[in-house]
């Protein structure tokens, strides 16, 4: 088990390596664009452009980019927006704003993707199934933004039951109520995917083990059909279902680019989008890193959560 | 004879069945079902994913269709007839107050009166109905009419030249349709909304720049004309036969219908007779228009068009990559296998905006960013689809059959793509379909992000519908509407119809439905 998770670590090293090497190579095959004139802070932005080897030969600026990195966890300062700001501090600054949201939407969509999905399962093939299943099938299908403009037509808009732009961090903290209803829309639109995702996968799953012997066991030695779903069945299927939740949860990190720039929330969405646009290539290369690094943790996450949940699956055995 | 007397049956009764012929297997005289003709007999029966398929059926044939046969083009952009809202003849007819082009609306006395007066001068109503007259608290009346967002737009100022001006009035003559309408005396006043004051043609209350702009009525409540009259009936060079009712010389004096100046004429038009007169068709857009005042019908069949054909690239090239990566990683195995595996693993991993924003900002300015677009959709695209073929090759180039072709001296060509690889082609079939909605939506959504424009003046894509009609969700939501019910309606079938496919080409469910 160990030795899986560590050469699924190395590997995911390496990776990430090469990843990086490749979009460094990229950046710096772009012409850098020019700094804008902003009185004293201009000196230090060319200051560290220089410290990073700007002029020099690529694999020179590449050795001293990784050296600054792997020694001081320094990713440069910002050159086109949030200037002399540290592009990390920026990052970290951004990124609660991100996990709150995507936090609130998971917490809210698991007890109800899970008690749908249970639901259908129990009743499949009979109407209820068949009405739950169509609306998933239509809520997986949409588009996350296609909710979004919904939820802020009729209920920003029409009903007025939302403001439409979340407060400044000045004005409200960020696990205030205030500013968890103004972030209703956002968790709302994120949510309406996830509760679907979860609604299918748990059907599918627990439908499947439902039919299984061992429940005909269960029921001939007495348990009632609830207790026979909540003690085995739902213990089978939640070996499927529960590395879904847990890359879920990872996953929230990463946030939605789309919801974010709709709602206007200051997270890491918004960063990124703006970093391109501008052209700071000392963001861009950070937030890169940021999404490429938890894509594959969210992978080793998921499969070594295998590992712990179901005891039948041996990490790394020979074939 | 009774049924059981079989030991008494006469030898003469007794015949030899085929005497003296060669028997021969005979040939089966019902059709053979192979591979294809099974998947689709198991997908007729799946009635959702025959239904998807209609639905996409149709909505390809509107991408193609519509831009062929529409009146209007991307490139239109009118000026005057911007935002308008969706507008169906038959719906406007009947009166149901909806997809008439009107919406209601709600406004000061003076605002009322400015709509009502263009209907009362040209003879299209802008305000739809009886007018019904809210009061607040404060004692301030209000209109609250159904206002046609057609017919709004009213009058317009336009500068001629000469040869237009002739033109325009030798229209007028032909077809008796009153098109250039008098001049209003707008030099007295300074107001200038409602396209520069030409929809100003009656007496105001008070003049000034800050007043309401609340009409002057006569007794019998009605506008009191406020054009401008000259004695010479011709002023202007105005020779047409056309002249508006009232316009009878009374007095000896004649209303001006045109303005000379340094370049040509100054006329004021009635803007839906000389938008049919240069456009040839009446001004009626399905589905509205956006801010641009482009037609959103035919921009989404183009963007459509576009999208289609996007996805429709990308999953064929994704398709051969893919098919072909696949075939050599699986068949060869070993250390080939591990090598590419690895590779496309790392591919895979780069985070697809992330390949999206390099190609964009290395390629668009030099291939442009259609093609910058596709390039990204192909890197990573076709590793889904290796893994599927590499499985595939994985489970069966250990089979018999395989050896046997292999004994009887087949190269590693052939018994890689004609005996193994057609067992993949289900797989490769629902993959490629599926990509398809996954292109359309990740264009849609970098277009809509800005990280993306695929807009040129001649293109427009799904994604910059949408997010051109972001602005304007809260004022007019037809703009955004359309788009969104398009692209929505587009993946539910496209989910549909695969997992149709995925069941149908899985002979491992045949029969299982029963």
């Amino acid at each position: 088990m160990v030795k899986y998770a560590i050469k699924r670590v190395l590997l995911m090293i390496f990776t990430l390596f090469v990843i990086m090497t490749m979009c460094f190579v990229l950046i710096k095959l772009l012409p850098l664009p020019a700094v804008k004139e902003m009185g004293k802070d201009i000196n230090i932005i060319l200051m560290r452009r220089e410290q990073m080897g700007y002029g020099k030969p690529i694999p020179v600026q590449y050795a001293l980019f990784l050296k600054s990195v792997i020694t001081q966890w320094d990713w440069g300062v910002g050159e086109q927006m949030y200037e002399t700001l540290e592009v990390w501090d920026v990052l970290m600054q951004k990124l609660p704003y991100t996990i709150t949201v995507n936090l609130y939407s998971i917490l809210i969509a698991i007890p109800i993707g899970l008690a749908f999905g249970i639901y259908a399962a129990l009743k499949k093939n009979k109407w209820q199934d068949h009405v739950i299943s169509t609306a998933v099938m239509i809520f997986i299908s949409v588009p996350s933004y296609v909710y979004a403009f919904l939820v802020q037509y009729f209920l920003c808009f029409k009903a007025g039951l939302f403001p439409i732009t979340i407060p400044s961090a000045q004005d409200a903290s960020l696990f205030s109520i205030k500013m968890f209803i103004s972030m209703m829309p956002a968790i709302l639109s994120l949510g309406f995917g996830v509760i679907a995702g979860l609604t299918r996968y748990t059907r599918a799953e627990l439908s499947e083990v439902l039919t299984g012997d061992y429940m005909l066991l269960a029921r001939t030695k007495g348990l009632t059909k609830a207790q026979a779903t909540a003690r085995h069945a739902m213990r089978n299927a939640m070996v499927v279902i529960l590395p879904m939740i847990i890359g879920e949860f990872i996953g929230i990190i990463q946030g939605s680019l789309l919801i974010e720039q709709i709602f206007a929330i200051p997270g890491v969405g918004s960063l990124y989008i703006s970093a391109i646009n501008l052209r700071d290539y000392n963001f861009f290369m950070a937030l890169t890193f940021f999404y490429t690094f938890i894509g594959l943790f969210s992978g080793i996450c998921m499969d070594i959560s295998y590992g712990f949940i179901d005891p039948r699956i041996r990490m790394g055995g020979k074939k | 004879m009774q049924n059981n007397e079989y030991m008494n049956i006469p030898k003469e009764k007794f015949e030899l069945a085929s005497h003296g012929e060669k028997i021969y297997d005979k040939k089966l005289e019902t059709k053979p079902i192979g591979y294809f003709m099974d998947a689709w007999i198991r997908f007729r029966k799946n009635k959702s994913s025959v239904a998807a398929a209609c639905i996409i059926l149709f909505l390809v044939i509107f991408a193609i269709v519509v831009p062929l046969f529409s009146p209007y083009t991307v490139t239109d952009r009118d000026g005057y007839y911007k935002t308008v809202l969706p507008k169906n003849e038959l719906f406007a007819d009947l009166g149901l107050g909806f997809w008439d082009g009107s919406s209601m609306k709600t406004y000061p006395k003076a605002g009322y009166q400015y709509y009502n007066s263009i209907g009362v001068e040209s003879g299209f109503d802008a305000v739809i109905g009886e007018p019904k007259i809210l009061t607040d608290a404060e004692g301030n009346e209000s209109y609250k009419f159904r206002l046609d967002s057609y017919n709004t737009v009213g009058y317009v100022f336009l500068n001629l030249t000469a040869e237009e001006f002739i033109a325009l009035q030798q229209y007028q003559d032909e077809n008796q349709i009153q098109v250039i309408y008098p001049m209003p005396d707008t030099y007295k006043t300074n107001y200038t909304i409602g396209n520069a004051g030409a929809n100003f043609w009656y007496k105001l209350k008070n003049e000034k720049a800050n007043s309401t702009g609340e009409p002057a009525l006569d007794k019998d409540g009605k506008y009191v004309p406020n054009y401008i009259t000259s004695s010479n009936k011709e002023r202007g060079d105005y020779t047409s036969t056309m002249r508006i009712e009232g316009d009878n010389g009374e007095g000896g004096d004649w209303y001006v219908y045109a303005v000379k100046n340094q370049t040509g004429y100054k006329v004021r038009v009635l803007y839906r007779e000389y938008y049919i007169y240069k456009n040839g068709h009446e001004p009626l857009f399905l589905f509205g228009t956006n801010a641009y005042g482009q037609d959103i019908f035919t921009c989404l069949a183009a963007g459509a068009r576009l999208s289609f054909l996007l996805a429709i690239f990308v999953s064929v090239i994704n398709l051969t990559i893919g098919a072909i990566y696949g075939s050599i990683e699986g068949y060869y195995g070993g250390a080939t296998d591990i090598i590419m595996e690895r590779i496309s693993d790392i591919l895979a991993s780069v985070p697809f905006i992330v390949v999206v924003t390099l190609f964009k900002l290395h390629l668009a300015e030099k291939v442009g960013m259609l093609p910058s677009l596709l390039f990204a959709f192909v890197l990573t695209g076709w590793v889904g689809m290796a893994s599927r073929v590499r499985l595939q090759f994985y489970r069966f180039k250990g089979h018999e059959y395989i050896l046997a072709a292999r004994t009887l001296g087949a190269k590693d060509g052939r018994l890689m793509f004609k005996h193994i690889f057609p067992n993949s082609i289900g797989t490769i079939i629902t993959g490629a379909v599926l990509i398809i909605p996954g292109v359309i939506f990740s264009e849609s959504s970098l277009s809509y992000l800005g990280i993306i424009n695929l807009e040129t003046s001649a293109l427009t894509s799904v994604g910059t519908m949408l997010a051109q009609g972001q602005g304007y969700l809260q004022t007019y939501p037809h703009i955004i509407l359309f788009p969104a019910i398009f692209i929505s309606l587009l993946e539910i079938s496209f989910n549909l119809f695969g997992n149709g496919l995925r069941d149908a080409f899985n002979p491992s469910l045949r029969g299982v439905e029963e």
